[in-house]
């Protein structure tokens, strides 16, 4: 073995011999990353195919498109096919229209006679390549723009509010001792056992009631006041002494000013991690969306990829391309920002 | 480049600077007025007045939806029934078969959220188990597959739906791998058992990443010293897995457990996108049921399905009841150590 593959896969064995555990745990790792990567890839790879080789079986691995040529005569380029002749021989001809079974093609050289061919006797000329029109296409003519606004909107305000509101009963729930204050933690407590799967009738009159239906802040609001960030950001405040509060307070700082000044930066870390979940959160929510939003203009990315993967002609080629654009935030905070995540979990246990 | 985002960062947080220093004066005002306990009121107030607002107030409401008739959301143009929606819903003339409940829908729900979560389950545990005790040898890059497997973790529900829809179609990418396996080819989400696996194996597969990491966590920290100590006795591999390591993970895999419970029995997203309920009714879930008896289907009923989610929530509450009970004594018991 090379000292490279020695390097790689070093073993916990103590010998130079393999230990059957060592072949399952490669087996397992290699065999998941294929099984964890693959379908995404599969995915973006799909997604820069055009529909008729979507349509094809069985699907190539590497999107192709179709090759076409000017030929004289014509405004727009014309697709090129490979074309078996009945003595076995095969030319390049392009064709003009499809009917039925036959297609009226023509050879690019000699543009002015045509030729009928049956469709089984032709093979579409292709090279790899990208459909990048199923990116474009949707970004000009359909809703997708405005989905796309939609879902930043309610990440970017509904992640703001939350930092800002569960930070300000963080502060409270650490730093003061007031009547009522186990009253009001048992409470935040509480409503952890009150996922919003449980109330949503009650909810949705209330939001119609005050009339945030069909509006982005009735996704918003009542998402921001998470338990797990007022937890959260208590946990991490607690650890701030209080000494630095009193001797702020000897300066004649207002509490507001120490909550501004002093607890909010020093609580950064805890904050950074509250907003990348935050991010994650609200960028992924479905149900109530789906619930809150019944117009096409307040959809966000979420509901308006149900909604195009409900219609009776499922326009993949579209829907592909839409879910890659929706993967790619949640995947920057993967390549960057992972680490802060997996240490939250590892730690105090959210999602 | 270290200039560009903090000159990014400034422009946020300017106008926020502003807007906290010019609201200083009147809490300052309201400070020297009330003292520490005014001031811990409005720190709590924004909070407190959106949870009881989203999150206490319907949770009140709900109860009284539930006893409440009628296709209107509005209170007021609904009808009193008391308790006729919980009677609707659990009156069965056999209750091992749902086609005889008056609510068939609800137990056929009932029903394949239970197969689902037991499965679901112990499904989740194996496979992150396995993967957590993989990560946990000494092993080359454990930090890039860890990322590895925590990667769907991040993935939005919709996007694994479709993901899996799109591989498990007629021209997908499973039937490509069984036609080059010399099988034939199958329309997966079309046959009620190959659909049902499919929601177990898609859930699985999205969320195990979460779970292996918790379990890692308490993989690493049980104290080296035990398995020096087992090692220096000459304690068979197979012994000190049976006799350390599963002990000591006990609480982990206990937390593990009723977490995976609590979201297998709400799962919605995914399966709504991947399959729809269907075929038939063979992976309609609890969640569904109520969203649809609430707000989806033409002759809806949003007292039934309010009587339907509270009878959901209360299996959440005793199943999150039972994990605090734990990670409190995991606390206690890492407090000890």
């Amino acid at each position: 073995m090379s000292a490279a593959s020695r390097f790689v896969f070093r073993r916990r064995g103590h010998g130079n011999r393999w230990h059957w555990t060592d072949v399952v745990t490669w087996i397992w790792l290699i065999g998941g990353t294929v099984l964890m990567f693959g379908p995404a890839l599969w995915l973006v790879a799909s997604s820069f195919k055009g529909p008729a080789q979507l349509a094809e079986f069985p699907p190539t691995l590497l999107p192709y498109t179709q090759i076409t040529a000017q030929v004289e005569g014509y405004d727009d380029p014309l697709p090129l096919f490979t074309v078996t002749q009945e003595d076995g021989s095969t030319t390049i001809l392009a064709e003009i229209r499809r009917i039925g079974t036959s297609a009226q093609m023509v050879d690019p050289d000699t543009p002015s006679e045509r030729i009928d061919v049956d469709i089984e006797n032709r093979a579409p000329l292709r090279e790899v390549g990208l459909a990048t029109e199923n990116y474009v296409e949707p970004l000009v003519t359909n809703d997708f723009l405005r989905f796309l606004w939609n879902s930043v909107f309610v990440t970017v305000m509904a992640t703001l509010i939350t930092l800002l509101t569960n930070s300000m009963a963080a502060f409270a729930l650490s730093k003061y001792r007031f009547a009522g204050r186990d009253a009001v933690m048992l409470l935040i407590v509480a409503t952890l056992m009150v996922p919003l799967s449980v109330i949503l009738v009650p909810l949705y009159s209330v939001v119609n009631a005050t009339g945030l239906l069909n509006s982005l802040w009735g996704v918003i609001l009542p998402t921001v006041a998470t338990p797990t960030g007022v937890f959260l950001l208590r946990q991490y405040m607690l650890t701030i002494p209080d000494e630095l509060l009193e001797a702020a307070r000897m300066d004649n700082a207002s509490e507001w000013q120490i909550y501004w000044r002093i607890v909010l930066p020093l609580a950064a870390p805890a904050l950074a991690v509250l907003a990348i979940f935050s991010v994650v959160w609200r960028w992924n929510d479905f149900l109530w969306p789906l619930i809150v939003l019944s117009r096409r203009e307040t959809y966000t990315l979420q509901v308006g990829l149900n909604t195009y993967a409900g219609e009776l002609n499922v326009q993949w080629h579209y829907i592909l391309a839409m879910t890659v654009v929706t993967m790619i935030p949640v995947v920057l905070v993967f390549v960057f920002l992972q680490r802060f995540i997996t240490t939250g979990i590892a730690g105090a246990g959210i999602k | 480049m270290a200039a560009i985002p903090r000159t990014l960062g400034a422009i946020v947080t300017a106008p926020l600077t502003w807007i906290a220093r010019a609201i200083d004066p009147p809490l300052r005002w309201w400070q020297r007025l009330t003292g520490l306990n005014g001031m811990a009121a409005v720190f709590l107030l924004p909070n407190l007045a959106i949870f009881g607002v989203f999150v206490l107030f319907p949770l009140v409401l709900n109860v009284v939806y539930s006893m409440t008739a009628g296709t209107n959301i509005l209170l007021g143009d609904r009808s009193f029934v008391g308790l006729d929606q919980y009677q609707r819903l659990l009156t069965c003339e056999d209750y091992t078969q749902a086609i005889t409940c008056r609510e068939d829908m609800f137990w056929t729900a009932a029903g394949n959220t239970f197969f689902f979560v037991v499965l679901q389950v112990s499904m989740m545990i194996l496979v992150s188990t396995i993967t957590a005790l993989i990560l946990n040898r000494n092993i080359r890059g454990r930090g890039f597959f860890r990322a590895v497997f925590f990667f769907p973790v991040l993935l939005s529900p919709v996007v694994v739906g479709l993901i899996w829809r799109w591989i498990l179609q007629r021209q997908g990418l499973l039937n490509l791998i069984m036609v080059n396996l010399g099988m034939e080819p199958e329309v997966w989400l079309n046959d009620r058992a190959y659909a049902f696996t499919a929601t177990i194996g898609v859930s699985v597969w999205a969320h195990m990443g979460f779970y292996t990491l918790i379990l890692l966590a308490g993989l690493q920290a049980i104290p080296k010293d035990l398995y020096e100590a087992a090692e220096m006795d000459g304690t068979p591999p197979a012994r000190v897995f049976w006799r350390i390591t599963l002990p000591l993970l006990g609480p982990n895999l206990a937390v593990v457990l009723v977490l995976a419970l609590i979201r297998g029995v709400q799962i919605f997203d995914e399966v709504y996108v991947l399959t729809g309920g269907g075929p038939g009714t063979s992976t309609l879930y609890l969640t569904q049921y109520i969203y649809e008896v609430g707000f989806a289907s033409i002759l809806r009923n949003p007292g039934l399905a309010a009587a339907a989610s509270i009878l959901m929530g209360l299996v959440l509450v005793v199943l999150t009841l039972v994990q605090l009970g734990l990670s409190r004594r995991n606390e206690q018991r890492g407090s000890r150590q």
